[in-house]
């Protein structure tokens, strides 16, 4: 299998504060990826060297093998998507135009979407579920809505990679399972690598192949979510306390906050943790 | 907004439809301005005139193409780069009240006229040159205000304009205060805009320097689309999201200020029409930049023609007009869109 994301020794920091630190990791082609940490530990930063968007001060990433400063802008766009964590809301385009947008690195400057560009338009909208809105406006449309239509434009861009920076964050349940399925799909269907950034542990656990837990830029650990989702691990990067067990739908770990008042009635004893 | 849904057609076909319409009323706007003036005539005599029957009646000819077409020309000329100006600026910033002397453009040009004025100058070359020198050097102070290490920020691009517009209207206050002669009168209509000073020459000058501008504004249509949905997602677009706006701010700025310099300050077309025709047309830019050039063109040739027929004597500047009448049309719009 070849390796779709390469970050060598990643460090970058804003003014004095340093937001990555030595980030190293690789990301095999269709796997799904979820990067996670608390706020502030350079999630964002990340997605944003890997997207193209930052240069970072030190450090190599490599997409499908070759250096990301060897891609013109239009080059890089062909091979990785993103989906931003707030896509714009206030755009008066129709769903179609937004869609079909995501066609323009494959277009030269003159040129204009033919009937292949209108098809892969078409499928991307059948295959998030948001066909039967084509032709409303962006600003119209649930925060739910807004983000499958900003999946389709990233699958219309038809690359070998979507990186998306927290997608499900501000979606009600039925929208996040939807999405993450979503993705699973592409990723099973197309072959598509998924690199995402979330907060939600238990989702995260249940999709990812391998998780990337990241604390104030550095890297606490990376593999598989029953090797990243540890009590330790977690208490260590988030600084609380987290029940952890088996998830009862899937044999992966499931993690529970504990609220400090429970805490206090002698958690510890009760659990033995 | 419309009952059909735009992606139902595909855009070629909808910039043609789009472009036949608003030609068909700039060519309409061209006959009338090219027909109707203080002189008495009768429509069969222009009918021949524009046929090319010129040794019939010399005189109405001569006033046909040697007075009124070069107007009507300079007229649809500065129509659409305001329109058009307006479009990029407003795409640009993303703020829907920016218009095409955002950049500094107005006030720096109108210091420069005055001065010109002042001096006795004459319209042409001496005004003009002293307009452009004038904007250029604003735009150039805003570019240096604005641009910081890391990139240009819009809000301060904004901000830096309309400080040095502000500069520059207390200059003008004062230069204005100073000046108590017939010059002052020559003042306040370049204030206002004013399109009585065209000639063929000049006006030929000026499309020769605005075609190609309106052609890359055309061909930037695209990413002045996905500059919409912000910088961040424009760049993991494929778009150059340092090169293109600066182009694009580059070649605004530069045929606004050869314009506004044959002109004076044309206000309210450049803020309304990109609107208005949003409005219409919705709000893609490879639609938008030909129905501005094309509807803008249109607008100002009327607007023209009843700035130098409504007057009983003399004229009024077309300025007056422009936003008299676009106005509560815009109003008018605004409101049935809403519904």
């Amino acid at each position: 299998m070849k390796t779709a994301l390469a970050v060598k020794d990643l460090s970058h920091s804003y003014g004095r504060r340093s937001v990555l630190n030595a980030v190293s990791f690789s990301v095999q082609e269709g796997e799904f990826f979820i990067i996670i940490g608390p706020n502030g530990s350079g999630k964002t930063t990340l997605v944003r060297t890997i997207s193209g968007s930052l240069r970072p001060q030190r450090g190599q990433t490599e997409i499908l093998g070759c250096p990301i400063g060897s891609y013109s802008g239009k080059a890089l766009a062909r091979s990785v998507a993103v989906v931003t964590q707030t896509p714009p809301a206030d755009i008066p385009f129709t769903v179609a135009e937004v869609v079909l947008m995501g066609r323009s690195p494959h277009l030269s400057l003159l040129a204009v979407e033919k009937r292949k560009d209108l098809q892969l338009a078409e499928r991307a909208m059948s295959f998030t579920n948001v066909q039967h809105l084509a032709g409303r406006r962006l600003d119209q449309l649930s925060a739910g809505e807004r983000q499958r239509v900003f999946v389709a434009r990233a699958i219309c861009q038809q690359p070998r990679i979507i990186v998306l920076d927290e997608p499900t964050a501000s979606l009600d349940l039925a929208h996040q399972i939807h999405v993450m399925d979503l993705l699973e799909r592409l990723r099973m269907d197309e072959k598509i690598t998924i690199i995402m950034v979330s907060h939600d542990l238990n989702l995260a656990a249940m999709y990812a192949d391998r998780l990337l837990l990241l604390k104030a830029g550095g890297v606490v650990s990376l593999g598989k979510p029953e090797e990243v989702l540890t009590f330790q691990t977690l208490e260590r990067a988030y600084g609380c306390v987290l029940l952890v067990d088996e998830n009862p739908v899937k044999k992966v770990p499931r993690v529970t906050l504990v609220p400090n008042s429970i805490m206090q009635a002698g958690f510890r004893s009760l659990t033995g943790q | 907004m419309k009952a059909t849904a735009p992606h139902a057609y595909p855009i070629l076909k909808r910039i043609l439809a789009v472009s036949l319409l608003l030609g068909l009323l700039l060519i309409i706007s061209a006959f009338l301005g090219l027909s109707m003036g203080s002189s008495e005539q009768n429509i069969r005599q222009i009918l021949a005139v524009l046929a090319g029957h010129a040794d019939q009646y010399p005189t109405l000819s001569s006033i046909v193409w040697r007075i009124r077409l070069p107007r009507v020309l300079l007229a649809a000329l500065v129509g659409a780069t305001l329109s058009l100006g307006g479009l990029v600026f407003q795409a640009l910033l993303r703020n829907p009240l920016a218009e095409p002397y955002i950049m500094g453009i107005s006030g720096g040009s109108a210091v420069g006229a005055i001065i010109g004025i002042l001096l006795g100058m004459s319209p042409f070359p001496g005004v003009a040159f002293f307009a452009f020198a004038g904007s250029m050097a604003t735009l150039l102070l805003v570019l240096l205000i604005a641009s910081t290490r890391s990139a240009m920020k819009k809000e301060t691009l904004i901000l830096a304009g309309v400080m040095v517009n502000a500069f520059c209207a207390s200059v003008i206050m004062f230069l204005i205060s100073l000046t108590q002669d017939s010059r002052l009168h020559n003042i306040l209509f370049w204030l206002m805009g004013d399109l009585s000073m065209s000639n063929t020459h000049q006006t030929l000058m000026l499309m020769v320097a605005l075609l190609p501008c309106f052609t890359v504004l055309f061909l930037l249509a695209r990413p002045m689309n996905i500059l919409l949905m912000g910088e961040e997602m424009a760049a993991n677009m494929g778009v150059d999201v340092r090169l293109i706006p600066l182009v694009l701010l580059l070649v605004t700025s530069f045929m606004v200020s050869i314009v506004v310099c044959h002109t004076g300050l044309l206000g309210f077309v450049g803020l309304v029409m990109p609107h208005l025709l949003r409005l219409l047309f919705g709000p893609d830019h490879r639609l938008l930049v030909p129905a501005c050039i094309l509807g803008g063109a249109a607008y100002l040739i009327l607007c023209d023609l009843l700035a130098r027929s409504l007057p009983s004597q003399g004229e009024m500047p077309v300025g007056v007009i422009t936003a008299m009448v676009g106005a509560p049309l815009f109003i008018l719009l605004l409101r049935r869109s809403r519904q």
